[in-house]
């Protein structure tokens, strides 16, 4: 039995035929999308390395059914940047060193993405350090991974101010 | 995982004749079953997927004063909801000390009631384990028994239900709106789970084709929202299951306790209400030797299930007085940047001679 689901990823959508109802959507976006981005970190809901957004909520899709998602909305590390631009926390990373190996990034950027859409951490780094605690990093960069998030929100806040 | 037959329900007439067929299970956000499945600890023959029956993701206040929470709510939802959380503050801190905030915002409120234990043990497949497999044994007792039970234990099974969620909503005394084959029922949340007994494999006392539809939360159960505190002791700050939690709650009238509610987490195979706890202070001061007598009360029976677990009846002793304390000096405005944690700001004013342990 095959499951046709239809899921938006990164604003285009896609039809899929799903010969198994066992594809999480980490599986379906590394293997079936060709996007290689979300990582395979845990795949037990641990470590957050596949963190992505499933209609504009960060969560683990290592732990999510394709087949229930179905007529979901899917932003993936891809499908940040615009153009040639990098997303404002992708930049902040960048600028402000939050990996070493960059194995859990991709998670730890769409986790801080979803963190900033929530609103609740604001410019407080213990709540920022809280709510990315679904993202683990091996390295131990995670003081610049909080600058990171720290920056990321203070240019979307002046963004925002100025619009 | 193994494989199985997905069926997607369209209402809850349709999932529970899908869900009542032998080895259904019901599948929601799956934080906790596609886990299980991962490790072969779950082999559904049937998957009935519940996520698209309308009408089981609101929150709702009904005319009696009540709150009746949709078996679909998702935990970062219910905890953010700000008429919720200003009526029921020690739930949404116990939501936000519970798991990550990927985990949160997809799972629901039936699927935290609906979760398995986190024994080392049961997960490990290679390892006795009575709830993975009646009759089969308990490697956890003589194991490394840290993470293991004080209250409610037996021969067969000594775990501990992991929610942060379950122990507020048992001190409020909730109620479990299920659905199932024979019609609908009402269980309150502390007959809910299951002690283990003889048959730790039952975790709670659904019956087959059995669905949660909504948690119900009684009128009285606003009349906290004063003072009401959940504190959660773990191995790390974050994103770790208690190893001791409680909810605190007071209804305070004059210089006196009205009404005291008092749960414990981490101690036992389910949310642990400590009635005569509760009873204890009513009508007294708020005071610390108020405070310790009603610690005392609530851990009255407890005994360590292995040598390495014996540390939690005193810790839990401890942990139910400060967040009694914590809830006496009121609720705070907002969740605190650490959720229930102890090491969230001190007192202003900590009780003279409390039986409190050291801020680090």
């Amino acid at each position: 039995m095959s499951f046709p689901i239809t899921l938006t990823v990164n604003g285009s959508a896609r039809e899929i035929l799903l010969d198994d109802p066992r594809v999480t959507l980490l599986d379906l976006l590394r293997e079936r999308l060709d996007l290689t981005g979300s990582k395979k970190g845990c795949d037990r809901g641990q470590c957050g390395a596949c963190t992505v957004l499933v209609d504009g909520r960060r969560v683990n899709s290592c732990l999510a059914l394709a087949v229930s998602l179905d007529g979901a909305e899917v932003v993936t590390i891809e499908g940040l940047a615009s153009g040639g631009e990098l997303h404002p926390v992708q930049a902040a990373f960048l600028a402000h060193d939050g990996f070493q190996c960059g194995f859990c990034t991709p998670g730890q950027i769409m986790s801080a993405v979803g963190l900033l859409r929530e609103g609740h951490a604001g410019d407080d780094p213990e709540r920022v350090r809280e709510g990315m605690s679904g993202n683990l990093c091996r390295c131990g960069a995670y003081q610049g991974i909080t600058e990171a998030v720290l920056a990321a929100q203070g240019a979307t806040a002046r963004r925002e101010d100025a619009a | 995982m193994n494989r199985f037959e997905y069926v997607r329900a369209g209402s809850v007439a349709e999932a529970v004749a899908a869900g009542a067929a032998p080895g259904a299970a019901y599948l929601a956000a799956g934080t906790n079953l596609l886990d299980l499945m991962k490790g072969g600890l779950a082999t559904p023959a049937t998957l009935v997927d519940v996520t698209r029956i309308p009408g089981l993701s609101a929150i709702e206040s009904l005319p009696d004063g009540s709150t009746r929470i949709g078996a679909l709510v998702r935990n970062s939802d219910l905890a953010h909801d700000p008429g919720f959380a200003a009526r029921y503050p020690a739930v949404a801190e116990a939501l936000l000390a519970g798991a990550s905030a990927q985990l949160r915002n997809a799972a629901t409120t039936a699927g935290n009631l609906m979760q398995r234990t986190r024994c080392p043990y049961f997960y490990d497949p290679a390892s006795a384990c009575n709830k993975r497999e009646a009759g089969a044994g308990c490697a956890a007792i003589g194991g490394a028994t840290r993470l293991h039970a004080v209250l409610g234990f037996s021969a067969s099974c000594i775990a501990v239900h992991p929610s942060d969620l379950c122990v507020p909503l048992a001190a409020l005394g909730a109620e479990v709106e299920i659905e199932g084959p024979a019609g609908s029922r009402t269980v309150s949340l502390t007959a809910f789970h299951r002690l283990p007994g003889d048959a730790p494999e039952r975790d709670t006392v659904l019956e087959p084709g059995e669905l949660i539809v909504a948690v119900r939360l009684p009128p009285e159960a606003a009349g906290f929202a004063a003072h009401a505190r959940y504190l959660k002791v773990r191995e790390r700050t974050s994103y770790a299951f208690a190893l001791v939690s409680a909810a605190a709650m007071l209804r305070l009238d004059g210089g006196r306790i009205a009404e005291a509610r008092l749960a414990l987490g981490g101690l036992a195979l389910k949310p642990w209400r400590a009635e005569a706890a509760e009873r204890l202070l009513a009508g007294r001061a708020p005071d610390a030797a108020a405070f310790r007598e009603a610690a005392e009360a609530a851990l009255e029976g407890a005994r360590p299930s292995g040598e390495a677990t014996a540390f939690k009846i005193e810790l839990a002793r401890r942990i139910a007085v400060r967040a009694l304390e914590r809830a006496l000096a009121g609720t705070p405005e907002r969740v605190p940047a650490l959720p229930a944690s102890p090491f969230s700001a001190p007192l202003a004013n900590p009780l003279p001679s409390s039986g409190a342990i050291a801020h680090a």
